[in-house]
């Protein structure tokens, strides 16, 4: 046990040296990496930003369902029940005419206005909210709700909803292609890098092995190396995404705030970020694993 | 002990190195394999670690079949068998230290274990002075016996070292087997495949020595001589 962690913290430490004696070589594989990484890295960022701008907008889509002026009590309790008994409702907020007089007279800009109005001229209103983020159910549910009796309009943001949708999920795809393409660039360059690794180590892979090292053994630092190029990778492409939205931000500012809004892009965090790093580290691994298993087989003994 | 039961080595190309090549290696023997270049000296050490692997018949490595032994284990078989090769095999980027610890650092033997004990071993061969030297720098002696150095280093109870005197001269040649003698002396089973016979004479002056002679790929004579009677007992060739 002991020696198999000895093992691995040479292997690791081998790799660091590899990778600092070289400087110019690791540093320029990196920056590739880096590239090929920041091109999808940073779409994505993109587009999360996009996707909590248009949740800002659309919020979870509802149906307002507005009743006719002369709807009574029981009327009211019986489109409730109604509502209660749809599987798709999660949940209907009853908003009464009175309530939302009283709320519109609050505001600032109309309250003057409706002090002079000796009417209501509001409807008794259901906001309903559905179970899932689905457009069809959506309007569905208000073509029936049309029919209810005593339901004057019932409003609904559907087509919005899915243009929306659409056109994010075309971004969701274009940086998955791309992402796709990169990725493939990514096993290349590291597939290459060992490649002239294990060629320049011939014999010191020949003599390890001639002298009773396994496999894993060495193999080791060659999967190291791809993972940790991998890894750092990873990191130039979240710096350069990182530099490119501090740039960007700048315009986006002034954007923003012809529109009154103090909207900036946020780099990406978290989870998202591990999970970048996790995967280049990944592709790493893995293009080192293919050139490994390609190159090391010339050494096995002949049967 | 070792134990080579009827085998056959063909490379591909279909060139027969060994053809039914059977005998046996008590423990603490001092064995050479002699024969003209091409007789199949060389092939037959390989067999031992599996650098190469039979066609047919068998080679057992302390009770172990090794030549239908399975890659995963032949690493573990190679630590105790010390290997000297014909080329040297030695790595130039690398201090003559790094060298003789080489076989330590693949095997995970606590670092200061390893230095402790890749000192020692190059102390045995006269070597420590050099140890920050670069190979290159050591002239053909000293480089076969950094060799010798990195092949003892893990204690192995087996050697076997190919051509190991070649291209020295007849001092450093005689040092070479004056090292062989006295790990053999402490119990060390040392293979030898050698076609300079004042190798084995040498050795044989200092204490009992074995030979087989290897013809076309089969055993021709298997020869034993003692240092106290200095007489050369022939128990002939076995029937083939």
């Amino acid at each position: 046990m002991m020696a198999w962690l000895r093992l691995h913290s040479m292997a690791f430490a081998a790799t660091v040296t590899k990778l600092a004696r070289t400087p110019f070589t690791s540093l320029l594989n990196i920056l590739v990496i880096g590239v090929a990484l920041a091109l999808p890295a940073g779409a994505y960022t993109l587009l999360v930003n996009l996707q909590s701008v248009a949740r800002g907008i659309s919020a979870d889509p509802e149906l307002s369902i507005f009743l006719a002026l002369d709807a009574k009590k029981d009327d009211v309790a019986a489109i409730e029940q109604r509502l209660k008994t749809e599987p798709l409702v999660e949940r209907a907020t009853f908003k009464s005419r009175e309530a939302a007089f009283a709320e519109l007279k609050a505001s600032a800009a109309l309250g003057d206005v409706l002090s002079a109005l000796n009417q209501n001229p509001l409807p008794d209103a259901f906001v309903v909210r559905l179970k899932q983020n689905d457009a069809d159910a959506l309007d569905r549910l208000a073509q029936s709700a049309k029919t209810w009796p005593k339901v004057e309009h019932v409003q609904v943001d559907s087509a919005w909803v899915r243009r929306v949708a659409a056109a994010l999920k075309v971004g969701q795809l274009s940086v998955l292609v791309l992402a796709a393409l990169l990725s493939a660039a990514l096993l290349a360059v590291t597939f290459n890098t060992i490649r002239l690794q294990v060629l320049t180590q011939r014999d010191e892979i020949e003599v390890s092995k001639l002298l009773g090292a396994t496999d894993g053994t060495i193999r080791r630092p060659f999967y190291y190396y791809g993972a940790l190029q991998g890894l750092l990778g990873g990191a130039a492409a979240a710096v350069m995404v990182w530099g490119a939205i501090t740039v960007m931000n700048a315009g986006v500012a002034d954007l923003a705030r012809t529109y009154a809004s103090d909207f900036s892009l946020h780099m990406l965090i978290g989870t998202d970020l591990a999970s970048i790093l996790a995967f280049a580290a990944a592709l790493g691994w893995l293009g080192a694993w293919l050139s490994v298993s390609r190159h090391l087989r010339e050494f096995e003994p002949q049967r | 002990m070792i134990e080579f039961s009827a085998v056959h080595k063909r490379y591909p190309g279909g060139y027969e190195a060994l053809r039914g090549v059977s005998f046996t290696v008590a423990d603490a023997e001092l064995l050479f394999i002699t024969g003209h270049s091409g007789a199949g000296k060389s092939t037959l050490l390989k067999l031992i670690p599996v650098i190469e692997r039979v066609n047919a018949g068998s080679v057992m490595v302390n009770g172990q079949n090794v030549s239908a032994m399975s890659s995963r284990a032949i690493p573990f078989l190679r630590r105790n068998i010390g290997q000297i090769f014909q080329d040297q095999k030695l790595l130039y980027d690398r201090s003559v230290f790094d060298n003789v610890i080489l076989p330590l650092n693949v095997t995970g033997v606590h670092p200061k274990d390893g230095a402790k004990r890749a000192r020692a071993a190059l102390d045995k061969v006269g070597l420590l002075p050099r140890e920050k030297s670069n190979p290159i720098a050591l002239s053909g002696g000293e480089q076969q016996r950094l060799a010798i150095a990195r092949a003892i280093v893990n204690r192995p109870s087996i050697l076997i070292a190919d051509e190991p005197t070649a291209n020295l001269d007849a001092q450093y040649a005689g040092d070479i087997v004056d090292l062989f003698v006295d790990f053999n002396r402490v119990g060390v089973t040392v293979i030898i495949a050698t076609h300079d016979e004042q190798v084995i004479a040498r050795a044989s002056a200092k204490t009992k020595t074995r030979s087989l002679r290897l013809t076309s790929g089969r055993l021709a004579e298997d020869a034993r001589a003692s240092a106290s009677a200095g007489d050369t007992a022939n128990t002939g060739a076995p029937a083939s």
